[in-house]
């Protein structure tokens, strides 16, 4: 019997009355990384919002390691172990590198509320964020300025602050978006280490990373799951190719 | 380099501060106290704006809070004994505590409109109590004394301990302020100013750290109308007013000396009593001269007046361009 890590049941959002996730109904298992994708639009990052806590769901519910988390606040899911990653960068602009990292790496103490101490005599702290920084491949960026760096590079640290809050789930939403070749092999290359030990949520554009790394893909058209399976399956499903593969070789 | 200046500026600044009664008159140590006190005030708002990023303007409230706690307990005693009124300025705590737990829900215009609205109302209950004495105050004939037994050890009655018992509570409050901000509760709230949606996600309860920053504010408010209902004798609802003597200036401090720096509001505070002090002789129209200061401070200084100091001394150095920020301590600005 698998391991579910995260499931979904019946979850829906509408904005308006623009429908972005309708009925979706997913099993995450643990270990696995599992891909999520689909056309523009399609309700990817609304899903993960839904996951993450940012929005709430008008409908369904999610248990995590059996536990309902539906209606709970972002803060309280990243506690339970859930990690995620914005689309949309959405790091500390005016912050070093180590200091967004260091924040992240903060949160997992027992409480922030101490006023005594220097911070930075916290040394688990400290080496969590450096780990961090290390796993992205930011370590020699440690002291620059987080708005200083090349786009990339933001889009590795917020890998990077995902990462320092030790989550046991790391939802990431388009990782490799608006990264260079080499950039995208060495996150691709990070992304494989972590599935070692974590469960990963992916969504992802770039189809070659995806068939590299994901053992499991769901599909989203308008809000809906089109269809779950492995790669194999999904690559050879006609509904998926009509809708989303097909679409994908049309525009080059 | 930044390090190196504050190290030297700020035991220089505090060593004319404690000399300057040796020579100054005991009408300009007077003013001095004033200022002092203004400047904790200043402190405790920054840390509200400059370091949690909650623009609160409502803030004079606790300062008139502090101070009201003082004149109401002891209008009618002839002994202020400051172990016993000290405390009172923790009233400003507890209604920082009611006022900050209702308004951190809000964030952006809606906290700004609301933490005002509570200011206001302090402002009108006071303004309109026969008891409290409405719009004149209340007066107080005693300055506090601290006695141990029949044998006085601090009199607040002479205007230089008055002085430096001010200079002490400044310097207390500022260190206590660098202490946290270093400390891992500093950390987070400057954080929750940069990007508090981010902060959230990585798995903080942000209205906690909010709300509590907004108590620590609040009471270093307190401790500030406190000192000043005490040094100048009389409590009137004007100190919680948004205009006059409350907020608006408070804010103008801010600005004017740097906020985010701890020490910008000390300076700002210096720079607006002195200005309000020096104008007037100059013009029968000088709050439009000192609007027109605050304007272009905040247009062409953003950092405030403080941020010149740095970039002076290093002209005469040799300049380092872009050495970056140093780490710890209040927060300096990092050089755009
Ligand atoms: N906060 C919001 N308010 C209103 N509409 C929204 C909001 N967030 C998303 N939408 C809409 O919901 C639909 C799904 O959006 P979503 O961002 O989930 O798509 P996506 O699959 O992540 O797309 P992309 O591949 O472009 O990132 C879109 O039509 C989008 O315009
Ligand atoms: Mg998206």
């Amino acid at each position: 019997m698998a391991d579910t890590i995260l499931r979904t049941d019946h979850l829906s959002k509408s904005f308006g009355g623009l429908v972005a996730a309708s009925n979706v109904s997913l099993d995450f298992e643990r270990g696995q990384v599992h891909a999520v994708i689909g056309p523009n639009g399609a309700g990817k990052t609304t899903l993960i919002n839904l996951l993450s806590g940012d929005l709430q769901p008008d409908d369904g519910s999610i248990l995590f390691n059996g536990k309902h988390i539906t209606h709970l606040p972002p803060d309280r899911i990243s506690q339970l172990g859930i990690g995620r990653s914005y689309q949309k960068t959405n790091i500390f602009n005016e912050f070093s590198c180590y200091e967004n990292c260091w924040v992240a790496a903060q949160s997992r103490l027992k409480t922030s509320m101490r006023f005594f101490r220097p911070a930075s005599r916290l040394k688990t702290v400290r080496e969590r964020a450096e780990k961090a920084l290390e796993l992205c491949g930011l370590s020699r960026r440690c002291d620059t300025r987080a708005a200083a760096m090349s786009y990339g590079e933001q889009r590795q640290l917020e890998i990077g602050m995902m990462l320092a809050t030790e989550p046991e789930l790391l939802l990431l939403d388009e990782p490799l978006a608006g990264m260079g070749s080499e950039e995208s092999r060495r996150v691709i290359e990070l992304l494989r280490r972590l599935a070692e030990n974590h469960t990963l949520i992916l969504i992802e554009h770039d189809m070659d990373a995806v068939f590299a790394i994901a053992e499991k893909l769901t599909v989203m058209v308008n809000g809906r799951v089109l269809e779950t399976g492995t790669v194999e399956q999904i690559r050879n499903s006609r509904a998926v190719q009509d809708v989303y593969l097909g679409e994908e070789e049309a525009d080059g | 380099m930044a390090v190196t200046t504050r190290s030297l500026t700020l035991p220089a600044a505090l060593l004319i501060l404690v000399l300057f009664p040796l020579f100054g008159s005991s009408f300009y140590v007077g003013l001095l106290t004033r200022i002092l006190i203004l400047a904790i005030f200043a402190m405790s708002l920054d840390l509200l704006i400059g370091y949690t990023g909650l623009v609160s303007f409502g803030h004079a409230a606790f300062f008139g809070i502090g101070g009201y706690a003082l004149a109401i307990a002891f209008q009618d005693a002839t002994t202020i004994h400051l172990w016993q009124a000290l405390p009172l300025s923790l009233a400003a705590a507890l209604a920082a505590l009611v006022v900050g737990w209702i308004s951190i829900r809000t964030s952006g215009i809606y906290f700004i409109m609301i933490t005002l609205a509570f200011g206001q109302m302090f402002f009108y209950y006071f303004f309109e109590s026969p008891r409290y004495g409405g719009d004149d105050g209340i007066f107080l004939f005693f300055k506090p004394v601290l006695m141990i037994g029949t044998e006085s050890i601090l009199n607040l009655e002479n205007e230089n301990t008055f002085y430096y018992f001010a200079l002490g509570c400044l310097v207390t409050g500022y260190l206590l302020l660098a202490m946290i901000l270093r400390a891992p509760f500093g950390k987070v709230i400057t954080a929750i100013k940069a990007n508090e949606h981010r902060v959230r996600a990585l798995g903080y309860s942000i209205n906690r750290y909010k709300l509590v920053s907004f108590v620590i504010a609040g009471t270093l408010a307190g401790l500030a109308g406190f000192l000043e209902g005490a040094h100048s004798g009389y409590v009137n609802p004007s100190y919680m007013s948004w205009h006059s003597s409350g907020i608006a200036i408070a804010i103008a401090i801010v600005v004017l000396g740097g906020m985010g720096t701890l020490y910008g509001p000390i300076v700002g505070a210096f720079i607006v009593v002195l200005l309000q002090d020096f104008l007037p002789s100059l013009t029968e129209h000088w709050q439009l001269l000192f609007g027109g200061i605050v304007i272009s401070v905040a247009l062409f200084l953003p950092r405030g007046a403080t941020s010149l100091l740095p970039r002076i001394l290093s002209r005469r150095q040799t300049t380092r361009p872009d050495s970056p920020p140093p780490e710890d301590g209040p927060r300096e600005p990092a050089d755009g």
